[in-house]
């Protein structure tokens, strides 16, 4: 099997591809690519306390990394504090802890602001996030126009895959728009949102619907951000997207091209923005996590390699590249390292950064580019004639393909049709041990001992106004951040305000049986 | 012939359910009566559900890390209520050295990343071959 110019008998250079820089942006979003800027080295990371997650990334940053990205604890990302019931066992587990501002004090301890951009994975609580985060710059002089980020404050994927939500969907989305309004306004250099495939993929979507559900839920946010009446000019250039990139090399790099002509096309003909700098689609990848295998972990190393060359050859503006030990533990120092070393070697020794999208022009990729585009179209077709995502949503559309393909995917592979090294094929009986991250048994008492000073030590009068006028204004507010702001800079507490909104707003609640 | 009913559980806080749906469908195919709970279920949840539906099985995924605290409070729970007859199982993102613990605590087999799912059916057949399975 090869492909020929027959392949291509559709193909148009200037309409498919256009140089490098220029509408519809398929072979990259600069015209020189990574010889203007090196894509953002960026490793997602936290764990245990505030303090811990500080060391981490002060390690990290001394290792060559070049921006940071900040796990939250699950409690955090669903607006509990350390000291609910629901927070037991799971305390600085899958992130950092933060319950006020005092712990974004110690997570930023002697990081510039103004200097590295910061990526945060928050999404339902994103605006007391954001606040805390805005709060820290002005208490350190800090001019907003300086702070450069990302938050991810993509809420519908939550309900699509991810299952971090906290309020009904249509707050929720409501509760989004607020903080992209609010940063369009105030934060010129920040990103509100990161429109996410990632999830919908470790989930066990395929590329295809990986992309045609992200941009789906693209479209709703910047439909609703419309409706408000913000100006595209303003927000859009914030909207940034975040990827996964998987074993199937080539598809990958189909999907980022793909991801750019279908979003230029879309914006320029579904909504008339003509302007190039709001039409350019910007992504962030990371390696697939699901990939990772627990057998041979040493072999992730090389899955990893091959993953992040995908995302390279995709054109992505910043990368998080796995920990080979992620598929049992959050990832210990070395590994971590390793994996930004990698990042490193393609970088600077493999010289692939040398020519913009050095594999356009390509029969096979421009065929599988154009495929993806065609694959995605329809599925974008079938969702608009739903009614569009929520819709979608709520007939679990969505959720029935995720898991007819995860599904699929498992007994691939359970059926050898698709062969994973060291899991169904090539196995070694022997198990290989290695490092891995543990997290400090006492950091619950620890964390709990610290929201109980900060109680203490703070105005617990100006609490009780602040959330008292949170909830008699949640409803008929026309964006919540000022509230949410005054009340992170007093020390309320993240589970006090999300609790102040659950009693407005009620929760969401899926029941499966 | 009765079927063997099982609970499938996501506990704590963790959403990634991509393994305990396909766990689910798997057991289901097998032609056991699976239940699935949903996400973000507490230890009481779970136990009210499996005492509710009169389960064998409580087949719990947790990939939180949480795990430490929410199998023995399972178990806990199930002893209360005078159900120490449920087998408790599960898997996830669970390092080996725990396994061992909490099996030495009585929980069942633990499966983790790359099981096939096959492995986790022979498993709680084999544990029920007596009782219920043909």
């Amino acid at each position: 099997m090869f492909y020929t110019p027959d392949n291509l008998k559709e193909f148009d250079y200037y309409k498919n591809l256009g140089d490098p820089g220029v509408f519809p942006f398929s072979r990259g979003i600069h015209p020189a690519m990574y010889q203007g800027k090196l894509w953002t080295m960026r490793q997602y990371a936290g764990f245990g306390s505030a303090k811990e997650t500080n060391t981490r990334f002060k390690y990290l940053l001394s290792k060559g990394q070049t921006g940071l990205s900040i796990a939250f604890d699950l409690p955090t990302q669903l607006g509990y504090d350390s000291d609910h019931p629901k927070a037991l066992g799971e305390i600085g587990r899958c992130g950092a802890v933060v319950d006020s501002l005092a712990d974004f004090e110690e997570l930023f301890q002697d990081i510039p602001l103004d200097k590295i951009s910061v990526s945060m994975t928050i999404n339902a609580p994103a605006l007391i996030i954001l606040a805390m985060y805005i709060a820290l710059a002005e208490k350190q002089n800090i001019s907003l126009n300086k702070l450069q980020g990302t938050i991810q404050n993509d809420i519908l994927k939550e309900y699509l895959a991810r299952g971090n939500y906290i309020f009904p969907i249509k707050v929720s989305l409501k509760l989004c728009i607020d903080l992209i309004e609010y940063a369009s306004l105030n934060l010129p250099k920040w990103n509100p949102i990161s429109i996410s495939g990632y999830h919908i993929r470790e989930a066990g979507a395929n590329a295809v619907q990986e992309l045609a559900f992200t941009l789906a839920n693209g479209i709703t946010y910047l439909e609703e951000a419309l409706k408000r009446n913000l100006k595209p000019a303003l927000f859009l250039k914030g909207f940034s997207f975040f990827f996964a990139s998987g074993n199937n090399f080539f598809e990958e790099i189909a999907k980022f091209r793909a991801a750019r002509f279908l979003w230029a096309n879309i914006l320029k003909e579904g909504f008339k923005i003509n302007d190039p700098d709001l039409i350019k689609f910007k992504f962030h990848a990371q390696t697939s996590g699901s990939a990772l295998t627990l057998q041979q972990p040493l072999n992730n190393i090389v899955r990893v390699t091959l993953q992040a060359l995908a995302a390279v050859f995709g054109g992505a503006q910043s990368l998080h590249t796995n920990s080979y030990n992620e598929a049992i533990s959050l990832p210990s120092e070395e590994a971590v390292k390793l994996a930004l070393r990698t990042q490193q070697i393609i970088a600077y020794e493999s010289k692939i950064t040398e020519t913009a999208d050095p594999l356009g022009g390509s029969y096979y990729l421009e065929s599988l580019t154009l495929e993806m585009i065609k694959k995605v179209k329809a599925y974008l077709k079938v969702i608009q004639e739903k009614g569009g995502v929520i819709s979608a949503y709520e007939e679990k559309y969505f959720q029935t393909e995720i898991q007819e393909s995860a599904y699929l995917i498992q007994k691939n592979i359970e059926d050898k049709k698709e062969i994973i090294v060291g899991v169904n094929e090539f196995k070694e009986e022997e198990e290989e041990i290695f490092k891995f991250q543990k997290i400090s048994s006492d950091l619950e008492e620890k964390q709990k001992e610290k929201l109980n000073l900060i109680k203490s030590q703070r105005d617990n009068l100006k609490i009780k106004e602040v959330l008292k006028e949170i909830k008699e204004n949640a409803k008929d507010s026309l964006n919540l951040m000022p509230l949410i702001l005054k009340a992170v800079k007093v020390y309320a507490t993240i589970g006090e305000i999300c609790g102040a909104l659950r009693e407005v707003f009620g929760e969401y609640a899926l029941r499966e049986f | 012939m009765k079927k063997i009913k099982v609970l499938v559980a996501k506990a704590g806080l963790d959403g990634h359910d991509r393994g305990a749906k396909i766990i689910a469908r798997a057991l289901r195919d097998a032609g056991m009566e699976v239940i699935y709970t949903g996400l973000h279920q507490t230890p009481e949840m779970i136990v009210e559900a499996a005492l509710q539906e009169d389960v064998n099985i409580v087949a719990i995924s947790i990939l939180s890390g949480a795990h430490m605290t929410i199998f023995p409070k399972i178990q806990e729970l199930l002893k209360k209520n005078n159900r120490e007859d449920i087998l408790i199982s599960g898997g996830g993102i669970i390092p080996k050295e725990d396994m061992q613990e909490l099996q030495k605590k009585g929980i069942g087999r633990l499966f983790g990343p790359g099981t096939p799912t096959n492995d986790v059916i022979d498993y709680i057949k084999s544990a029920f071959k007596d009782v219920l399975y043909a």
